[in-house]
């Protein structure tokens, strides 16, 4: 390993709240340093959009773009394809970066750190969610902007969350025909949330775009996805089984796109000891943390989309800097009550409890089935007895079902937070290229699941 | 309720194998466990079914205790992972060639049947080795085993015979009574402490925590096909004043890599410390070069329950306490998964006045206080 990269605010994230911090923190005069695992800033929100033309995605492209030039000209450092594996609480964090000739690791020495991890999918196990052609909401987005063609191909989105909407407009943008929307909230839930956007005038705006240019689609609420029904040949998908709870229906469909909303990514504040509360990362007025001189901004604090994000993250960077985040806290504020909004509205129904027959796969990596997790004694034991979660996603796509499921939550979080190579962990790693590399047989688990 | 006749501290592997004995004995058996397996030393461990001859005791209790696991392995359930891989011992140059000859005697005068390997047998069994190294010895029986789900095992067939799990902290033990976190008592005739490294209740047992770290891989089936250890790994496993590291890996039968190991004294924590860990890397990476690339999936540090002789505590606590109620069956140190079926049947054949298979005199808790063993040599 290299000899550390010394920087007065460490950021690890560059997402809108990541590029917000790093922005505020260098303009008030700090030395900064911006780690993201992805090729490029945006984070999952902001991911690069193969194609520009919708209103909406426009809108949020030139302000994505305005938002980079700002983080550019601030004088902050940001280096992408880091993927942070390892950090303490002492002011040190290491990344691995996978270059053409073979991977590196490199450790950063730092002052002050500002998480903003962001959010990733939560799913839930139902008969048939491993078939191919079944696919995360965002999961689903994400490959279309990688260049996956969905035109002229049948969709239903599912799930629950102010993202259906959105994916569902964008695929059929992208000239997918989706022929339905199943939102598993129910409308008297919704409502209200709805009539709370009055006061936010420019995201009751954005819905009502989406929806708009969803006019062929059904958009059900109430509703969800029982099953996916593989085509004779066991290996794509035919149809999906919706239910109300009362009646039952198949729909075909070439793909499915289903997620149950976003859990917040946790890992790197629970292993530098950051204390959670209700499953987010415990923050004060100034996004600190419980860790002295960690600040964390964006959806581990609580899910709240783009604008909480960009406010928590300018605060964070302010507080970095010592300057006044006053005159942000109530428009900060604002956007958390928004996400309380967001939270009630799409609660997930108990009925989503009963969806996994005891062959259903609940944990992909290790191939474990709901039948299997039947421990009385808690997520340690399941782990430990079943292998559940012990696989490359390292619990990540089955900790949230598992915790849904059955009311565990995974215990402990451990280094490296995401597989690497050996050489990593050790110190002597030369930058030299590598001999031969052998591939583990599960790298295609972890490409499904992504 | 019928009275306990027994009532057994700790459900790890030990504790796990002790109640099944006991309960195959038609006992009432109480199984007393603060937690949950997860956390143990048994589950923190590399899980090896291995004969080691650091001494003719060790020696003795390692290869009967593998006969025991030989026994048991037709009924371990397919969750148990079993796979007699083998070990081999290697020889990084000619002095440790030398060692390999004598070790093989030592196993051969115990009636075990050991191969001594040539530098080229060696490539061959293990082609991701470094070249250049002087050969092994390598040992066919040796196996390694998914212990939580073997104590996982033990303690379902002691439930089966009737065994009663009280999932509680036991607070102390005399004279026949188990005190409980909750207030509460149990009482039973005999008290089995199977406690790991966790001696609180009778420190007496002079058990020091030695930790370990260890990291496993994602799935590369066929890149290691026997457990290997260098064979200095003795010469550092027996040195306590200072941290050691050795190079020690386990094909497991999912296919992953488990890699080991480490040694340190007097840290009780279980935080991962990067500078001995990377120590125990760049020692197996030394020895098997193509791991540099291999996936980590996680690592982690765990205790072993050491003694001052290095031999476990089988018998009874009379001589570290004044108690006939008392028996202990604590303090295997690395070797806590491999000796537990045979501890269990010594414990018990000592409970009812049967003879055992081989002398259980070196494992009397009772050694502890003779004086001159206390030093811990």
């Amino acid at each position: 390993m290299s000899p550390p990269s010394t920087t007065d605010v460490l950021v690890v994230g560059a997402g809108p709240a990541g590029i917000a911090a790093a922005t505020a923190a260098a303009e008030h005069g700090r030395k900064v340093i911006v780690l993201d695992d992805n090729r490029k800033p945006g984070g999952q929100i902001w991911r690069d959009s193969s194609v520009i033309a919708s209103p909406a995605r426009s809108a949020s492209g030139s302000r994505k773009q305005r938002a980079i030039d700002r983080l550019q000209r601030s004088g902050a450092t940001l280096l992408s394809g880091h993927t942070v594996f390892s950090a303490s609480a002492s002011g040190q964090l290491e990344t691995l970066r996978e270059l053409a000739t073979g991977s590196f690791a490199e450790r950063f020495r730092f002052e002050q750190l500002i998480l903003a991890t962001g959010a990733r999918e939560r799913f839930l196990p139902f008969p048939g969610w491993t078939l191919p052609g079944v696919f995360g909401v965002g999961g689903l987005q994400a490959l279309v902007r990688a260049g996956y063609s969905v035109a002229g191909k049948r969709i239903i989105v599912a799930g629950t969350g102010p993202l259906l909407l959105a994916v569902a407009a964008h695929l059929s943008h992208d000239g997918a025909n989706v022929v339905a929307v199943i939102e598993q909230a129910a409308l008297s839930s919704l409502i209200p949330f709805a009539a709370s956007l009055w006061r936010q005038p420019s995201k009751l705006l954005q819905g009502a775009q989406y929806r708009a240019s969803l006019s062929s689609a059904s958009y059900r609420t109430a509703a969800w996805v029982a099953e996916a029904i593989p085509a004779t040949d066991g290996r794509s998908l035919s149809a999906v089984r919706i239910t109300d709870g009362k009646r039952t229906w198949t729909e075909p469909c070439d793909l499915l796109a289903c997620g149950y909303h976003l859990v917040p990514n946790t890992e790197l504040a629970e292993l530098i000891g950051c204390t959670l509360q209700r499953g987010f990362v415990q923050v004060d007025e100034q996004q600190r943390t419980s860790v002295p001189n960690v600040f964390c901004a964006g959806e581990p604090t609580g899910i709240a989309g783009l604008e909480a994000a960009l406010l928590q993250g300018e605060i964070a960077g302010r507080a970095c800097a010592g300057v006044a985040t006053a005159s942000l806290r109530s428009r900060a504020n604002k956007e958390q009550a928004f996400a309380r909004g967001l939270a009630r509205a799409f609660a997930l129904r108990p009925e989503l409890r009963q969806l996994p027959q005891p062959g259903t796969i609940v944990c992909r990596c290790e191939d474990v089935a709901f039948a299997n997790l039947q421990h009385p004694s808690g997520w340690a034991d399941i782990k430990l007895q079943t292998r559940c979660g012990m696989g490359p996603c390292q619990a990540r796509v089955c900790g949230p079902a598992v915790e849904f499921l059955l009311g565990s939550k995974p215990s402990s979080v451990r280094q490296p937070l995401y597989p690497v190579p050996l050489h990593a962990l050790t110190a002597t790693t030369e930058h030299a290229p590598e001999p031969f590399k052998v591939e583990p047989e599960s790298i295609h688990k972890v490409e499904e699941t992504a | 309720m019928k009275p306990l006749d027994v009532l057994i501290v700790g459900a790890g592997i030990v504790g796990s194998s002790v109640a099944r004995e006991c309960a195959l004995l038609g006992w009432r058996v109480g199984v007393v466990t603060g937690g949950t397996l997860a956390g143990s030393s048994t589950v923190a461990g590399m899980g090896h079914v291995v004969v080691m001859d650091d001494s003719p005791a060790q020696l003795a209790l390692t290869a009967y205790s593998q006969s025991v696991w030989r026994e048991l392995v037709p009924q371990l359930p397919k969750v148990t992972e079993y796979e007699q891989c083998g070990t081999i011992w290697v020889a990084a140059d000619h002095d440790e060639m030398a060692e390999v000859q004598a070790r093989h005697e030592v196993y051969a005068r115990g009636g075990l049947e050991t191969r001594v390997l040539s530098a080229s047998d060696l490539a061959a069994a293990e082609p991701n080795l470094r070249s250049g190294l002087a050969g092994g010895l390598l040992v066919p029986a040796d196996g390694v085993i998914y212990q939580p789900a073997a104590a996982a095992y033990f303690l379902h067939q002691a439930q089966q015979h009737g065994a009663e799990i009280f999932p509680l902290r036991a607070t102390a033990a005399a004279h026949g009574v188990l005190r409980l976190a909750d207030g509460t008592s149990l009482a039973a005739p005999r008290i089995v402490l199977a406690v790991g490294a966790e001696c609180e209740l009778l420190p007496a047992m002079q058990i020091q925590r030695r930790k370990g770290h260890l990291v496993i891989s994602d799935r590369y089936p066929g890149f290691l096909r026997h457990q290997l250890v260098e064979l200095g790994y003795l010469k550092s496993a027996h040195k306590v004043a200072e941290d050691s590291v050795a190079f020690n890996i386990q094909p497991r039968q999912t296919g992953q890599l488990l890699i080991g190991s480490s040694r340190q004294y007097g840290n009780s924590d279980s935080e991962i410390e990067t500078a001995i860990m990377q120590r125990m890397i760049d020692r197996a990476l030394d020895y098997m070069p193509g791991l540099r690339n291999v996936s980590i999936l996680r690592a982690w540090t765990g205790s072993r329950a050491a003694t001052p002789d290095k031999l476990p505590l089988i018998g009874p606590a009379k001589g570290l306490a004044d108690d006939d109620t008392l028996w202990l069956a604590a303090g295997f140190e690395g070797l806590g998964i491999t000796n537990a079926p045979g501890a269990a049947r010594l414990l018990v054949n000592a409970m009812v006045g049967r003879a055992s298979a081989i002398d259980a005199t070196p494992y009397l808790p009772a050694r502890l206080n003779a004086g001159a063993a206390v030093a811990y040599a």
